[in-house]
């Protein structure tokens, strides 16, 4: 029992190493984590400047364009996040430092463990930026602290399922180009969604594509408290989403870490 | 006055050369063209099927759909993906030392920087290309025809020169293929701020000045009027012409960082 326990606490601390590590590495190098600030706040700008107009049709859901846009830009920064944590894992694995990791004795599921966790935390500062920024435009908060809540849970659970659908693709092709394809993968799950408008708007191949992409629930999840109250009805399908797809893509990720590193 | 004119010639033919192996090596590399045609393919897709409502706002133009709407703005897109890849392919060269081979050749210095845009330009020509056949396929219909179809090729060409032009002089500057990288994200940020994906006449406040005053826009919506209305000198002359005064202009510029490189040295 004793042994069990020292294994649990030997690996809580090794994950939290790892991603205090990463952590460490943006105080260290801001420069890193511009993208991730930026990006989405760039994109919160260029789609409510450029579809501003979407609130004069009916059904839109909202007279206020940021409380449409913002919850979308803050889960693509979550997404660029992610995606961002699996890049500082590409690097790693190229230069060596990885390798080193593997020397160590223990479990190899802390590695997992601390490279998500990192992913989590990065993903709180862009969807801060987004929601700092949205306020200061006129964003308004009709749901309260809850629907602020939902949001930085819908964020960054986003982003442990973007870094590890990341981690994945980067087991098995192991180069920093892999990232690539994880942004065609990331900007096409997102873009098939509620992202830009409700479904009632859309037609055809979309419609039927958006109903189930879960992308769709998590937008739902992180949007809910910006258009009304936080309901459990709409709560529980985001939080059955994001758990579904982080068990899948965990064990997938876990598989493939397993088979770089029995 | 002969010897001008065969100085001319051997640097025309120094350029097609130096075009040539810049689309071999884009060719070499097909699969990084891409996310290039497959990005505004599926905006568009996306876009044509959730902004159906938005064409009957007041201000919106008259088009049949918002396929035949979007498709100049997809194209600028397309190419804006290779547009840099003039200015990361001549970092390149100046990374591993091919520039250096280049210098101590007998190569006059202004093809350097033009066959690398002219693989470019071929490259985003190419591009329009398949991409308005695919809109046709698709059921959009370019009202000015043929004409208007060719127009909105060279156009593309002539905004990748403009885009390439100045990331070469990037590239010069900071002699870095991460850093002209870096520009993507701006490029991309300036076309959605101009009316690629949507009319200015829809936008508001400062966002539509910014919109109004892009070179994208002035760029974009003639070719759109050749779209969606139909055949205009004066819309094809200034769909040619914005492009084109961006590309002199940004190409000098190339042109004097490395003159200025080349007094560094």
């Amino acid at each position: 029992m004793n042994l069990v326990n020292l294994e649990i606490r030997h690996s809580s601390q090794v994950a939290s190493a790892i991603c205090m590590r990463g952590m460490r590495r943006i105080k260290s190098r801001p420069v890193l984590i511009i993208p991730t600030i930026v990006m989405p706040v760039v994109l919160v700008i260029s789609f409510t400047g450029a579809f501003s107009s979407l609130t004069r049709i009916e059904g839109y859901g909202t007279s206020n364009i940021y409380n449409w846009m913002a919850p979308y830009g803050a889960l693509q920064g979550a997404v660029f996040a992610g995606l961002g944590s699996v890049g500082s894992s590409a690097d790693d694995l190229e230069q060596g430092f990885f390798d080193r990791l593997l020397l160590t004795p223990g479990s190899r599921f802390p590695l997992l463990v601390g490279t998500v966790g990192y992913s989590a935390c990065r993903a709180l500062i862009p969807t801060t930026a987004v929601f700092l920024f949205s306020l200061a435009f006129g964003m308004t908060v009709p749901g309260g602290l809850l629907a602020v809540i939902s949001l930085y849970i819908a964020t960054s659970l986003l982003a442990v399922v973007f870094c590890l659908i990341g981690l994945i693709i980067l087991y098995k092709m192991k180069t920093q180009r892999s990232l690539m394809l994880m942004q065609v993968i990331a900007f096409g799950a997102l873009f098939i969604s509620v992202g830009q408008v409700p479904q009632s708007f859309m037609d055809g191949w979309l419609k039927v594509a958006a109903r189930y992409n879960p992308i769709t629930n998590v937008l739902e999840l992180s949007r809910q408290g910006f258009l009304g109250d936080v309901a459990w009805s709409t709560t529980w399908p985001g939080l059955l989403a994001l758990a579904s797809m982080i068990l899948v893509s965990g064990a997938l990720a876990w598989r493939g870490l397993k088979r770089l590193a029995p | 006055m002969s010897e001008n004119r065969s100085g001319l010639r051997l640097a025309g033919t120094q350029t097609l050369e130096l075009t040539q192996r810049s689309l071999q090596n884009e060719f070499r590399q097909w699969v990084v063209i891409l996310p290039g045609l497959i990005f505004p393919l599926m905006m568009a897709a996306v876009y044509s099927s959730q902004f159906g409502r938005t064409l009957g706002l007041p201000g919106f133009p008259k088009v049949d759909s918002f396929l035949d709407f979007i498709l100049p703005g997809s194209i600028v897109q397309a190419v804006s993906f290779g547009a840099t890849t003039a200015g990361t392919a001549l970092a390149l060269d100046i990374e591993d030392g091919f520039f250096d081979r280049l210098m101590v050749s007998p190569v006059s210095r202004v093809p350097i920087l033009l066959g690398r845009l002219g693989g470019a330009a071929v490259i985003a020509a190419g591009k329009a290309i398949i991409l308005i056949l695919i809109f046709l396929a698709c059921g959009a219909r370019i009202k000015s025809g043929l004409g208007g179809a060719i127009i909105v090729t060279l156009t593309a060409s002539l905004l990748v020169l403009a885009i390439g032009g100045l990331a070469q002089s990037m590239a010069i500057k900071t002699r870095s293929q991460e850093a002209v990288g870096a520009t993507f994200p701006l490029i991309f940020v300036t076309i959605f701020m101009s009316s690629a994906f949507f009319p200015t006449a829809l936008m508001d406040g400062w966002f539509r000045a910014l919109a109004e005053n892009n070179p994208i826009t002035w760029t974009v919506d003639p070719v759109r009027r050749l779209v969606i209305e139909g055949w205009s000198t004066t819309d094809a002359l200034q769909a040619l012409g914005v492009p084109l005064l961006l590309s002199v202009a940004t190409i000098s510029l190339a042109i004097r960082s490395l003159q200025r490189m080349l007094r560094s040295i």
